[in-house]
């Protein structure tokens, strides 16, 4: 290859990578991968960090390895050595969060091993590293975490406002948001918000603004 | 009687979409009809009844820690539980292969019904995490393993069939276009949730 074809590392198609996940085909809201672990750890604002940083560093580190494989992998045999490379990194997540941030870890408790089984993993794994080279498989591994992200701390972020009146950042602590003035007024937290089906309506709320603003996503 | 109870929590109390999300993907994806939901729900049954005890007993004789004392005194300080991950992934993949060949040599018609839907299962988070749970919660024989993985599949079973019935029949509402497909789903899985809520006070 000559040194004038080579692309950029920050070309506009690989900018792209980045950022298309994040909006227009978001893995959560657009093509409806790795729901599972988005509906369940939103009740608190850290656990939806932590969660979305795991799930970013698997799917980018992952993309790297399966990308660089690609070309020594039997396709028989192709979903297992995925699944064997995800659960390899999501125990070193998991055991990296037992170290450093004990509390969230148990917190997120099965959640954390369903990373490996989190579509988003296998469907990068399948759709994009194995047909592209390791740089690019890396960004789309961040954009699509960064995405996964997104939503993540859009829903903690209306379910602990709402559900209870504060925002729980990692390393800071609780955050009141509502202050005591409006609940001497008669304001109560709205308890529906930390039970489970809530997230499931915001996340279709999310769904229902990002598609009219974006007519051409909108199902036939 | 306990083991009854254990199978309504399971399959009810605990469901695991409405309480856990759990297979959420497929459970979006294939209930488009009642038909091929129905299959997938089955499948779904049959994988959990299989994989379930089998990591019970991988988990009480390999992986807990102490758990390899019949080895002798010496591996009796063992503790493999970090292996957890790996180990239950590839039994339910192994099993899950293993499964589709048995079903396909001895009953043809059965593997038309399910043949798409098994390799589909290796990756639905809702067997992995029945696997998790199952660790999580410290049964203590095989026999119980066993009735919570039927009792958790029985739930996954009730809630793509139930959502696959309300799915044929909303395509014919009007609803504003950009909640089409996904996002009525979303409302509608929210919903029920809800309504299973209710089981939340039975005392068992």
């Amino acid at each position: 290859m000559s040194e004038a074809k080579k692309e950029s590392l920050f070309s506009k198609k690989n900018k792209q990578l980045i950022s298309g996940p994040i909006n227009k085909t978001n893995p959560v809201t657009i093509q409806v991968l790795g729901i599972c672990s988005a509906l369940a750890v939103t009740v608190q604002m850290d656990n939806a960090l932590v969660m979305g940083i795991a799930v970013l560093s698997v799917v980018a580190i992952g993309n790297v390895i399966i990308s660089s494989l690609r070309n020594f992998i039997p396709s028989r045999i192709r979903i297992i050595v995925q699944l064997v490379v995800a659960a390899a990194l999501v125990i070193c997540v998991d055991q990296i969060l037992k170290a450093y941030v004990y509390d969230v870890s148990k917190q997120l408790s099965v959640f954390v091993g369903l990373i490996i089984t989190n579509c988003i993993i296998m469907g990068r794994f399948e759709a994009f590293a194995l047909g592209n080279k390791p740089w690019p498989s890396f960004l789309d591994g961040i954009g699509n975490g960064l995405g996964y992200s997104l939503v993540l701390v859009v829903v903690a972020f209306f379910k602990e406002v709402l559900g209870s009146g504060t925002i729980t950042l990692p390393a800071i602590g609780k955050l009141t948001i509502v202050p005591e003035s409006v609940y001497s007024f008669g304001y109560e937290n709205n308890g529906l918000m930390l039970l489970p089906p809530s997230s499931l309506i915001i996340v279709a709320l999310y769904i229902w603004v990002q598609k009219s603003r974006n007519p051409e996503l909108i199902d036939k | 009687m306990e083991l009854v109870n254990l199978f309504i929590k399971s399959a009810f109390i605990e469901n695991m979409i409405f309480t856990f999300f759990l297979g959420m993907c497929s459970y979006l994806a294939v209930s488009k009809t009642v038909k091929t939901a129905v299959g997938l729900g089955v499948a779904v049954i049959f994988v959990l009844l299989v994989t379930v005890p089998v990591n019970y007993m991988l988990e009480t004789y390999v992986l807990k820690e102490g758990a390899l004392a019949w080895m002798g005194s010496d591996y009796a300080d063992v503790d493999l539980s970090f292996l957890s991950f790996i180990m239950f992934i590839a039994v339910i993949a192994s099993i899950v292969q293993l499964v589709e060949m048995l079903v396909e040599k001895f009953s043809p018609a059965l593997y038309g019904a399910l043949g798409i839907f098994l390799p589909l299962i290796a990756v639905n988070c809702a067997i992995l995490g029945a696997s998790l749970f199952m660790q999580q919660k410290q049964f203590s024989n095989v026999g119980e393993a066993t009735v919570y993985g039927v009792g958790s599949g029985f739930g996954w079973f009730l809630a793509i069939v139930l959502i696959a019935a309300i799915r044929e029949k909303i395509k014919y509402s009007h609803i504003p276009a950009p909640l089409k497909g996904v996002g009525m789903a979303f409302i509608l899985t929210g919903l029920m949730g809800l309504a299973f809520l209710g089981f939340l006070g039975f005392e068992l």
